[in-house]
């Protein structure tokens, strides 16, 4: 038993550690001096500790051929992840709440085509929105980013919504609606004070999934309008013709903050919301 | 004047037919128990009256106005849930001020409303507090605030003591009635419990099916019900019902139950039609009709009648001594005073109220006489 046990741990120590190998790699990298790189190699511990490979990576590193860092970007990349990630999440909710709890004919094949999002790769949708961005003027900008994520979130966060609120008991929805209140006032009075716990799941998932999202980023925004993943590709050029490691795995560092950061604060309500009902 | 009204009321969801032709008037004042085992449709016929559920056909009227097509929150009504529904996100005065909330009702008016709710319910001191902070009673007494804070023309109640223990249970009954006595208002209150139908009600439905079996006071529903759905339904221990034998005798018909030396001879009542006589019927008696040989239920000597029979079994219940005898080779439960002692196996005495016997059509399982 007790060897056994000590197996499965060493196994399961060993895959973490070649799993996070990468992530300490670039750590450390970020970390150390280009001579020392250039001396040392790619994989070694530092001689003192290169913070200025951060302020680099922040306002001076070159990216398609301005050398402003990826300051922007990360900007960029806020400014399209934070109204999607807000916008699919309320209309996620709305539509959750009708679904589940106002029965209508044709109610779930509503909802079957919605969730039917969930299943469709992003690259069969890449031609209809080029098409859509391109008709309402949207292409290369902020906003028509923020468009796509939105409609395209709408399937996980309708899904993750209706799912919970199936959880709220009918005859709750029927003393609401014998006192006199409406759609919206039993959405907003009753609905979304219950829904903490699943707006922090769906948060989390859209915010994560926005901001490394990539694909729709190089494609649909170019430039100095580039979201921060799409930007970092870029960097891959400049990484072959004159690598500066330290600089560069700082860059990655910072761009992979936000959602780090999201995982590490909120990643214990991540669990709890999606095991929890919606009234005890 | 009919507070409520329903005609010909009909409920399908799908191809089942879940209410089957309803009618009922109930009268202003009136606390109405709709009483039926679980999954008759009772739920069903209150949401339909709350107007939450439409009907496949027929009408509903409050106060004199159909009804059909109006919206819950303007048929001036009130409801109260098993599950008490609270939203428990609101604490209990929010919850019962909700209502007037959507009414747009002035504050000052709700705050009087919820100091006059709160105090004829004793719920003051808890009136900061969320739902979850409450205990089963609590939330069961926050749950007619928000009924009562509105004075609806009409009250509705689905099963709404069926989650408290027995205890609370017989308490809250009680209390309901007082209350209803004291506000006078009209009350149709849902139940599977036959129990709390005699207790509280002016007058029972009593539902099986999908359709009305009787409507009447309980009086006439416990001593002269309709059918013997009804007569097994209602009382605990239930009507005991035998088959018997209806024939001629000098004093009026005559039910034998049982044959030949068994075979024993009641008073039939005497309103049962001559074309009855020679043919079987089913004859029901409450067990409290059947008692010890001492026991005097009338002024009428007739009106008791000293029987022998086998004792099969007896179950102290501290209160009275429940019987397992064979009445004429059927067997049937009797209710005698607890410091009566009946040897089991041996013949006991009984005295019979033969005021209270029931005949029934054995095909069509109505009342006879
Ligand atoms: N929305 C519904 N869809 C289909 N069948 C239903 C629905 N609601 C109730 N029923 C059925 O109707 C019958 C009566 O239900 P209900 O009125 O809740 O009974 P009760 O309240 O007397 O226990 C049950 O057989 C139940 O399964
Ligand atoms: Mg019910």
């Amino acid at each position: 038993m007790r060897s056994t046990r000590i197996a499965v741990y060493g196994l399961v120590t060993l895959l973490a550690c070649i799993y996070l190998m990468p992530l300490l790699v670039v750590v450390l990298n970020s970390l150390r001096s280009t001579p020392d790189i250039f001396r040392n190699g790619m994989i070694g511990l530092p001689h003192g500790l290169e913070f200025s490979n951060f302020t680099e990576a922040w306002s001076g590193l070159c990216i398609a051929e301005h050398c402003t860092g990826i300051r922007g970007y990360m900007f960029n990349s806020m400014m399209m992840t934070l109204p999607a990630t807000v916008i699919s999440t309320f209309f996620g909710a709305l539509l959750g709440y009708a679904i589940s709890l106002w029965r209508f004919r044709g109610d779930m094949w509503v909802f079957g085509i919605i969730t039917l999002g969930v299943f469709l790769p992003e690259q069969m949708k890449l031609v209809p929105w080029v098409l859509v961005l391109r008709d309402l003027g949207l292409y290369n900008t902020v906003a028509g980013l923020v468009l796509i994520h939105v409609i395209q979130g709408l399937s996980f966060t309708t899904l993750f919504c209706r799912n919970y609120y199936v959880g709220i008991p009918q005859e709750l929805m029927k003393a609401a609606k014998i006192d006199g209140a409406g759609f919206f006032r039993i959405f907003w009075r009753i609905v979304l004070p219950l829904s903490p716990p699943i707006l922090i799941v769906t948060v989390i998932w859209q915010f994560t999934g926005i901001w490394n999202e990539y694909l729709y980023g190089v494609t649909f925004a170019s430039g100095d309008h580039q979201p921060v993943t799409a930007a970092l590709i870029a960097l891959a050029v400049t990484v072959s013709e004159a690598p500066k490691y330290g600089v560069q795995s700082a860059a990655v560092l910072i761009a992979a903050a936000p959602t780090l950061f999201v995982y590490l604060a909120g990643g214990k309500y991540f669990m709890r919301g999606l095991t929890a009902g919606a009234v005890k | 004047m009919a507070a409520l009204r329903i005609r010909d009321l009909h409920k399908r969801f799908g191809p089942v037919e879940v209410l089957k032709g309803i009618d009922l008037e109930i009268d202003s004042g009136d606390f109405t128990v709709l009483v039926g085992p679980s999954g008759c449709g009772k739920s069903t016929l209150l949401n339909i009256i709350a107007g939450l559920e439409k009907a496949s056909s027929g009408d509903v009227e409050i106060g004199e106005a159909v009804v059909n097509d109006i919206q819950p929150k303007d048929r001036d009504i009130a409801m109260v849930f098993q599950s008490y529904a609270l939203y428990p996100t609101m604490t209990v005065r929010q919850n019962i001020t909700f209502g007037m909330e959507c009414r747009r009702v002035p504050k000052a008016r709700q705050d009087e409303a919820v100091d006059r709710v709160a105090k004829l319910l004793q719920i003051e001191p808890l009136l900061a507090r969320k739902p979850g902070q409450l205990s089963g009673g609590q939330r069961q007494r926050v749950a007619m605030g928000r009924a009562l804070v509105r004075d609806p023309k009409l009250f509705l109640f689905d099963e709404p003591l069926s989650n408290l223990d027995a205890k609370l249970r017989v308490e809250m009954r009680m209390e309901i009635k007082q209350l209803h006595a004291r506000i006078g208002s009209t009350i149709v209150y849902v139940t599977h419990d036959q129990i709390e139908a005699m207790t509280m009600a002016t007058r029972i439905a009593v539902m099986h099916q999908g359709s009305v079996q009787q409507f009447a006071d309980p009086d006439t529903i416990y001593n002269r019900p309709a059918n013997l759905f009804v007569a097994r339904f209602m009382g605990a221990p239930p009507m005991n019902t035998v088959t018997a034998r209806l024939e001629g005798g000098p004093d009026g018909p005559v039910a034998v139950v049982g044959q030949g030396a068994d075979a024993i001879r009641l008073p039939a009542p005497a309103a049962v039609g001559p074309d009855w006589l020679r043919r079987p019927v089913i004859l029901g008696i409450r067990p409290e009709c059947i008692a010890e040989p001492t026991r005097y239920f009338s002024e009428d000597p007739a009106a008791t009648m000293t029987i022998s029979a086998p004792v099969e079994l007896t179950e102290p219940t501290g209160a009275e001594t429940i019987v397992v005898l064979r009445l004429g080779g059927e067997k049937v439960l009797g209710r005698v005073a607890p410091d009566v002692r009946m040897p089991t196996g041996a013949v006991g005495r009984f005295a019979v109220d033969t005021r209270k016997i029931c005949l029934f059509d054995p095909t069509t399982e109505r009342l006879i006489a």
